[in-house]
């Protein structure tokens, strides 16, 4: 078996007519977390749905774990956890109800069933609140109990719409931890957001959706390259002679400008800022502040639609 | 192209889950006590009346089902059971759907079938409980409160009855679900259930002779008269009554019996005694057809929630 838990090829789906997804080729590799990043509409959903085998496929193909989720959709779903955006459970149960009805689904035996959900639930912190009725439970604890539920089905891989729309910052904080930590089981995750700048910090690869289409695939440092052009924006704030030409000849730095009386900006492809110490020290100057803005999601992703938007409507 | 693993898989977990669900909603409690209680109270009126002529009927127990006052116990069921099956089916699907557990469910490894065949299996069972429940209470006053043991026949024909009003629940339990396949509201479903068990239960036999007057060619009355029965017979509930006044009384040898009475006719066949009772077999036969229509339609709606369903994207 390759190194890829999912293998998507020319995937695409039409509703009576209207293309929701067109063409789309992606792949994520064992206890990756991938991202599908876009706005509202973009597809991601969709792709989610029929990598799941609960949306038929119109064209195209999709593998999981080596099983073709529109032929073999019990193979999958016994392998991949599955958390939908704003995921709902039954109120009128607890939160330990909830999960053992799924496990039942999954077929556990009952001991092992009893084991898991205890040790699901303890993970996600809800140990306290097992025996409570979900309708009790805020936003972020029903995310967490859906979370607890991929643990409990100790599933390979992790597909999570939206995990952390409508969440509060700790809330967010709490869950992207759980979900570094699936990857630290050697979970492979897939999740799907249009809020950048929380799953930067998660993200291995990132594909960002627009229209039904991949507009870009790859990690955030690359894509700033390739949008941006460059990506990293260092800061130094320095005292000292000749230091924005002695700055601009290390490799890597594309552009210096000046920000102020010591300040100096610096475009580079990747992170200059020892160099750029090194640099002022060596000319006798006084380093007073050195800093670096990593390329943000969120920029490259303005930057892209700002400069492909008349194409991708031509498209 | 086949499909891998049962259909069924899951069917015995999303069946009880549904049944436990069901008895603990107070909504579906509250139908259940109501229309226990209603044909209890029904039952229990009917019984000093029926007292005044236990000498001279030999089918007194059937009576309870049909003497019962102020109006029959039969037509009581044949009102009520679509309000319960109706109250107990309507949010089915789209319930799943508006809290959003659908696609978390539909994510573990089972088809779509085992979900909707455990709903309509779990639906099918709590009606069957609560009628069974009710048929043996009934049976149970009318055994206090006439102080005779039925004979074999009497008991033969009120299972009967019981078997006919589960299916006849089965049918309305079946319409509820369709709708809640396909209306994703489940305020909708309900009113688009509500407004059909109105329609067919009050308005369609109100309005069915004068739709089947208008297309008649026939030029004698018992044409006519076959013509409006025909109409008539589109609405379940028709049926139900058809079939309960045969059942519960041995002495109809005819579904048009009634309607011929009332224009001062009688039913003679050769060689028979008016009013003489005929076996069940015979009166089972007689409204076999109408039996087998029930089903037939039960079938028909819960096959047509199974397709809307299949094939119903599961994203909201």
């Amino acid at each position: 078996m390759s190194g890829n838990v999912i293998e998507v090829k020319n995937l695409t789906k039409r509703y009576n007519g209207v293309t929701a997804v067109n063409g789309i080729s992606f792949s994520v590799a064992r206890g990756e977390i991938f991202g599908l990043l876009g706005p509202n509409g973009a597809g991601k959903t969709t792709t989610i749905l029929m990598l799941l085998g609960l949306s038929d496929i119109s064209d195209g193909q999709a593998r999981v774990l080596d099983h073709d989720p529109a032929r073999e959709p019990l193979a999958v779903k016994r392998q991949v956890g599955y958390l939908p955006d704003q995921v709902g459970f039954y109120d009128n149960l607890t939160a330990a109800e909830n999960l053992r009805y799924t496990a039942r689904l999954m077929g556990l035996e009952r001991g092992e069933r009893e084991r898991r959900i205890i040790s699901s639930l303890g993970h996600v912190g809800l140990a306290d609140v097992a025996d409570n009725r979900v309708a009790t439970f805020s936003r972020g604890m029903r995310q967490r109990l859906g979370l607890a539920e991929i643990l409990m089905k100790e599933a390979q891989i992790a597909i999570l719409d939206e995990p952390t729309s409508g969440l509060d910052p700790q809330a967010t904080a709490d869950l992207l931890n759980i979900i570094r930590d699936l990857k630290n089981r050697g979970v492979s995750v897939l999740l799907s957001s249009h809020l950048l700048e929380r799953v930067q910090s998660v993200c291995d690869r990132v594909a960002l959706f627009s229209q039904g289409n991949i507009a870009l695939i790859g990690t955030v440092a690359e894509l700033g390259r390739q949008v941006l052009g460059g990506g990293f924006r260092v800061e130094v704030e320095a005292e000292g002679q000749g230091l924005a030409e002695r700055i601009a000849a290390i490799p890597g730095v594309q552009r210096v400008e000046r920000g102020g009386a010591n300040r100096l900006l610096l475009l580079a492809d990747h992170d200059v800022r020892p160099e750029a110490a090194a640099a002022v020290v060596s000319a006798g100057g006084r380093l007073l502040r050195l800093s670096v803005d990593e390329p943000s999601l969120e920029a490259i992703y303005t930057r892209y639609f700002q400069t492909h938007e008349g194409e991708l409507h031509a498209a | 192209m086949r499909r891998e693993g049962s259909a069924l898989h899951g069917f015995g977990v999303v069946t009880l889950k549904e049944i436990a669900d069901r008895f603990t909603s107070i909504l579906v409690v509250v139908l259940i006590v109501l229309v226990v209680a209603t044909a209890i109270a029904v039952v229990r009126g009917g019984i000093d009346q029926i007292k005044e002529i236990t000498a001279e009927d030999p089918y007194l127990f059937l009576r309870l089902f049909t003497r019962s006052s102020p109006l029959p116990l039969v037509a009581l069921l044949s009102f009520l059971v679509p309000l319960i099956a109706i109250g107990l089916g309507f949010d089915s699907v789209n319930g799943e759907h508006n809290r959003r557990t659908l696609s978390r469910i539909l994510a573990q490894p089972i088809y779509r079938d085992a979900l909707l065949f455990g709903k309509f299996a779990a639906g099918l069972f709590t009606l069957a409980v609560c009628l069974i429940v009710l048929w043996l209470l009934v049976i149970g006053l009318g055994l206090l409160g006439l102080g005779v043991p039925p004979n074999a026949e009497e008991m033969a024909r009120a299972l009967v009855l019981l078997a006919v009003t589960i299916v006849y629940a089965g049918f309305w339990f079946a319409l509820a679900l369709l709708c809640s396949v396909v209306f994703r509201s489940a305020a909708t479903a309900a009113l688009v259930a509500l407004g059909l068990w109105l329609f067919v239960t009050i308005l369609w036999p109100l309005f069915s002779p004068a739709v089947a007057d208008a297309v008649t060619t026939a030029g004698d009355i018992l044409g006519v008269l076959d013509t409006r029965q025909a109409f008539a017979r589109l609405s379940p509930s028709v049926l139900f009554n058809e079939i309960v006044a045969v059942v519960l009384d041995p002495s109809v040898r005819s579904t048009q019996q009634s309607m011929l009475a009332a224009l001062g006719l009688a039913l003679i066949e050769r060689g028979a005694v008016p009013d003489a009772p005929i076996p069940l077999l015979q009166s089972v036969l007689i409204v076999w057809p109408q039996i087998v229509g029930l089903a037939a339609g039960t079938i028909l709606l819960f096959v047509a929630a199974y397709v809307v369903f299949q094939r119903q994207e599961v994203r909201a």
